[in-house]
């Protein structure tokens, strides 16, 4: 049909090697070819970057009218009837030429370089180059390798100056620590003396070098390419769900790559995520369970570590004296497989998967929902109620930041203390902690404030009202728990204020361990079921498929650690928690875990926590375990099974089956898909997803699935209606003792009683209590501001041998005008005091912490944060002495 | 000697708001360290990087682009003799092994005393001149062996003060009033240029 074939209205018309190419407008020749089949050669050319034309690789003859001409073309875009022949004479000597000359100072080398066998400059001189060179002479000689961060070797004498790695650093991180140097023959990349490439997105450079130039310090050496197995996968280094590649050799992981996925993370990683490879093979990984005798944990048998867990649990008082910690380690099916046992079989409600430090399973799982696209979406005011997302959330940040660079979008942060993405913001205020909630019910007001508020001068709370009250469109909101120290009910009380006020505001909530938004989706939270439901409106849905449902509302992580403190907790199950290490108040988790009668913890690795335990059970850890997981969006993708788990460790859902059955209960789950089945025909929110289903989306699926819901559950009513059917007619057959043929009479027949199959339950909606009020200003006191970085001292940074030591530690941060009141020096020691506990550290001045307020980083050396606070307040006040 | 004094802090920053943005002042600031210190430190690059809101490494990429910027002490007098074709055919290859004998250095080498710094360099757009050279960058035209000893030694006894240490681009420094400085302000976000409406006014 000539109407089917004509290019679509945007589309422009061109010729590549004869071929009509319908390429998008402004679509730039390189893509527009690549698309049609045709792969044009290119070094510099980067699609996430944009086009310098540095290599000379792509050259093209491009005919635009004029007569044929080289032209590169990953710096022209198509033009309709534009002709271009990549195959012609003109062309291959133009790529033979480029590469001879890119090979005038190329060593080579590469039988030792690491990127032998995947370097795009080995590859296109097979294919695109003269395979001879005439250049006879001396090549240039460097140093090699040299360091340029403590993660990233520079080999100069490789390096073909394509300026990708210069242009990430710039364009796409922000951190322009690398540059060119000197200029003509001696030019080089390189970092100012002394000053490392140190950005939390360096290995992004060693993925996109085209040549062996940069090179990973935890790969050098490690493996060759064609000996590498590849599986996809889904990075749990943090929830914002990046797609990886992870490669292994000899049954050992070797490294992780990003994969370029459109509504995620675009091809990049965090060095946190890609070098968190190395802690797969960690030296004390778990390989088998481990008892208490006495003082000590010795190796036991599965059996015999099993009975005496399962035993634990079945003699417990009553379901409400076991506790389940954690989760967000977990795939979806262990989630789904630990909440079936903990809620249908032991019957408590005392899950919670997230450790105090989080925000209520309401708030995340009820708010209106925007994934990472909207929020990022070109035009759009984003309004950042969350911790610093370049620390703990970096590949958001990224997205974030190309969002406000180049897309337009307006960053308005209201945060504790300065962050990583202050500087992009429009505006960005420091509220006193505690106070955020009334701060922004005066910023989405109807009119301006008259006073200031939460220590923000009323100027600029009414400019930055007016900001909000311009915004295009919906207001998107990233709602996070930006400090430790405050309880969560004032950026909770804050979400209540924004919604009230604008309706149609949609959050991303920025929860910031891997699967913690998928283990909330499977019910591992107090007063949730799997799929997004509450306790109360999915109990009747969950009873005629589980076999019980709790009662009544459980306990959170706070909640439960309190009834263990009190010795009210028989079995306290730690499953990859270790609240001795994370939970806010470290006094009370102490408390806790001498006061459970038994502790139970499953773990890859053994924590302060878990080496208290009675019993530890050996997990099998990531890249040992398929299954899906969920990102901070509700997005689900798979996790894939690269490697064989330690020793006899076992996947998470195995041992929650395990053990149900010795409870007497079986799941009958063989498999992780078995359990993805029975989370697709049950939990609400997941109704329809299936292997087959996410098979379709490399992209992962953000849940509830659009289209299919009310398919789905039409047909589960159907196959509800029919199941009674049957029952029905069996009755009747047995009854009149001959086989009834007319089913439709008796359809007819249920339908006239009335009968309607259960209708599938709603999911959450937010609610919000009133904040605890906050304790009035007391000018001797400071309120702490408790905030993380990147790298800490979490078992699996501290695992990855690479990431160790790039944890920073901590000091006490105050702003230069108190620090200036207290008479205090620069780096001088002062006591800190709360109402729990006093440290001795020293000061740091620091303008990006507001006045009144004092700041330290959670989980580094020698600073335990948490002995300070009391998780009962809802801001942690603190006094400052010198020591 | 390392950060900017605290004279040429005050000089740098009528020099940023020259610019309507700070990035665009780094090279005459470049010139200001080179002018304090003689060569770029890298203290002094850092300091720079902070006032004009870049990295220390996009300054060391931009100032180690100019031959001109120095990274390593060089001489208080930079002795530059040009060796390219006109020269060379005019006895600049001679003058230079002059310059090599009676100051005992190699091109690239300075002087014990801290004095010279000698280089060979290519054509200087001076070739009915030749052969030439260049002490800090100012000309001198014709040069025999005799009248470039007679240069070292009125050098040597400080009798040339016209020419200042190497650094110092002129000893006349511009200087624009308050009122006409661009100021520091996104063009983005400015729909006139912000001199504009200043010279409208007649007040320029």
């Amino acid at each position: 049909m000539p109407e089917s074939e004509a290019p679509p209205i945007d589309g422009v018309s061109v010729e590549i090697n004869g071929h009509e190419v319908i390429a998008r407008k402004g679509e730039l020749l390189i893509d527009a070819a690549e698309r049609a089949g045709t792969y044009i050669p290119r070094f510099c050319y980067h699609e996430r970057m944009k086009p310098v034309g540095m290599c000379r690789m792509c050259l093209v003859e491009v005919d635009t009218g004029r007569g044929p001409a080289l032209q590169p073309s990953c710096m022209i875009e198509c033009t309709p009837g534009m002709k271009v022949d990549t195959e012609s004479e003109i062309t291959k000597k133009a790529q033979d030429g480029v590469l001879e000359f890119l090979l005038v100072n190329h060593p080579l080398d590469c039988p030792v370089c690491d990127k032998g066998g995947e370097c795009p400059l080995q590859d296109q001189t097979m294919a695109f180059g003269p395979g001879e060179s005439r250049f006879v002479e001396e090549k240039r000689h460097k140093e090699k390798p040299i360091p340029i961060s403590d993660l990233v070797l520079l080999d100069r004498e490789r390096c073909i100056l394509c300026d990708r790695c210069t242009r990430f650093a710039k364009e796409v991180a922000g951190d322009p620590l690398i540059h060119f140097i000197n200029r003509g023959n001696n030019t080089e990349i390189n970092t100012f003396p002394d000053e490392p490439f140190s950005s939390y997105f360096s290995g992004n450079t060693v993925q996109i070098c085209p040549v062996g130039a940069l090179t990973a310090s935890s790969y050098r050496f490690k493996a060759r390419p064609w000996d590498l197995d590849t599986t996809e996968s889904t990075c749990q280094m943090c929830s914002v769900g990046c797609r990886i590649s992870i490669d292994s050799s000899r049954d050992e992981v070797q490294r992780f790559a990003g994969v370029d996925i459109d509504p995620v993370n675009w091809g990049w990683l965090c060095d946190k995520g890609r070098f968190s490879s190395e802690a797969v093979n960690a030296d004390g990984r778990l390989s088998e369970p481990l008892l208490r005798e006495g003082d000590s944990l010795v190796p036991a048998r599965w059996s015999d570590a099993l009975r005496r867990a399962s035993d634990a649990l079945a003699k417990a008082s009553s379901p409400q004296a076991i506790g389940i910690i954690g989760g967000a380690r977990l795939t979806n099916e262990d989630n789904y497989a630990w909440a079936k046992l903990a809620k249908g079989v032991l019957g408590t409600d005392n899950v919670d998967a997230q450790l105090g430090d989080g925000l209520p399973a309401e708030v995340v799982l009820g708010l209106p929902a925007a994934t990472i696209d909207d929020v990022c979406a070109p035009g759009g005011t984003v309004l950042l109620l969350a911790p610093d997302v370049k620390e703990e959330l970096p590949v958001l940040f990224l997205r974030l930041r190309h969002a406000a660079v180049n897309d337009r979008v307006t960053l308005i942060e209201i945060s504790p203390r300065t962050t990583g993405i202050t500087s992009l913001a429009k505006a960005s205020v420091q509220p006193r902690p505690g106070e955020v909630g009334e701060l922004v019910r005066a910023l989405v007001a109807g009119s301006n404030a008259d006073r200031d508020i939460a220590g923000i001068a009323v100027d600029e709370i009414n400019s930055i009202r007016s900001l909000l009250s311009a915004a295009n469109g919906p207001l998107k909101v990233v709602l996070g728990r930006s400090s430790v120290a405050e309880s969560a009910d004032a950026v909770v009380d804050a979400a209540a204020a924004v919604i009230e006020a604008r309706p149609d505001t949609r959050f991303l909530p920025v929860l910031r361990r891997a699967n913690v938004r998928g283990a909330l989706d499977m019910g591992m939270a107090p007063g949730v079921l799997p799929g997004r439901v509450a306790l109360d409106d999915g109990r009747d849905w969950y009873e005629s498929r589980w076999t019980k449902v709790p009662a009544t509302r459980g306990l959170d992580t706070e909640g439960i650690l309190r009834a263990a403190a009190d010795g009210r907790i028989d079995v306290l199950v730690l499953l990859g928690a270790d609240p001795l290490s994370d939970f806010p108040d470290q006094d009370l988790a102490a408390r806790a875990l001498t006061g459970a009668r038994t502790v139970i913890s499953i773990d890859t690795i053994l924590n302060a926590s878990s080496r208290r335990a009675d019993v530890v059970l050996a997990a099998a850890g990531f890249a040992e375990k398929a299954g899906t997981t969920t990102n901070i969006e509700g997005r689900v993708n798979t996790v894939s099974q690269r490697v064989t788990p330690p020793g006899t460790a076992r996947p998470d859902w195995m041992l929650a089956t395990e053990i149900a059955s010795r409870l007497g209960t079986e799941f009958g789950f063989s498999s992780p898909q078995d359990i993805l089945d029975e989370i697709g025909s049950i939990a609400p929110a997941h109704l329809g997803l299936s292997i087959e289903v996410l098979a379709t989306s490399p992209d992962g699926i953000v849940l509830p699935l659009d289209l299919p819901v009310d398919e789905i559950a039409e047909e589960a009513i159907d196959a509800a209606i029919e199941e009674i059917v049957d029952e029905v007619v069996a009755e009747i057959e047995a009854e009149i003792e001959e086989p009834v043929d007319d089913f439709i009479d008796v359809l007819a027949m249920a339908d006239d009683d009335g009968f309607v199959p259960g209708s599938t339950p709603r999911l959450v909606s937010f609610v919000s209590d009133a904040p605890l009020p906050v304790p009035p200003l007391d000018s001797y006191a400071f309120r702490l501001i408790a905030t993380r970085k990147l790298y800490d001292q979490g078992t699996i940074v501290q695992s990855a041998a690479s990431l160790a030591p790039l944890a920073p530690g901590t000091s006490l941060l105050v702003n230069p005008w108190d620090l200036d009141r207290l008479g205090v020096a620069e780096s001088g020691r002062v006591t800190v005091r709360s109402s729990r506990a006093s440290l001795t550290l020293s000061v740091t001045s620091d303008p990006g912490v507001p006045r009144g307020a004092a700041a330290l980083v959670v989980s580094q050396a020698d600073v335990r944060v948490g002995e300070l606070i009391d998780v009962g307040d809802p801001v942690t006040e603190i006094r400052i002495e010198t020591a | 000697m390392a950060r900017l004094t605290a004279e040429n802090v005050e000089l740098a920053t009528e020099i940023i708001g020259r610019y309507p943005r700070p990035k665009s002042a780094l090279i005459p600031l470049l010139h200001l360290a080179q002018e304090q210190d003689g060569h770029l430190t890298d203290d002094a690059m850092t300091h720079i990087a902070d006032l004009v809101d870049v990295t220390p490494a996009e300054v060391l990429g931009t100032a180690s682009f100019y031959e001109m910027f120095k990274m390593e002490p060089v001489g208080r007098y930079m002795v530059n003799i040009c060796t390219n074709i006109s020269c060379q055919l005019m006895g600049g290859e001679e003058l230079l092994e002059h310059a090599e004998s009676t100051l005992g250095i190699r091109p690239g080498q300075t002087t014990a005393d801290g004095l010279f710094t000698i280089e060979d360099v290519e054509c200087i757009a001076a070739c009915t001149e030749a052969p030439c050279l260049q002490v800090n960058y100012r000309y001198f035209h014709k040069i025999t062996n005799g009248e470039f000893d007679q240069l070292v030694s009125e050098l040597r006894s400080g009798a040339r003060s016209d020419i200042p240490a190497h650094g110092t681009l002129a000893q006349v420094r511009q200087h624009i009033p308050a009122d006409r400085q661009a100021g520091s302000v996104v063009p983005e976000n400015t729909e006139v240029p912000v001199w504009l409406p200043v010279s409208e006014d007649g007040n320029a």
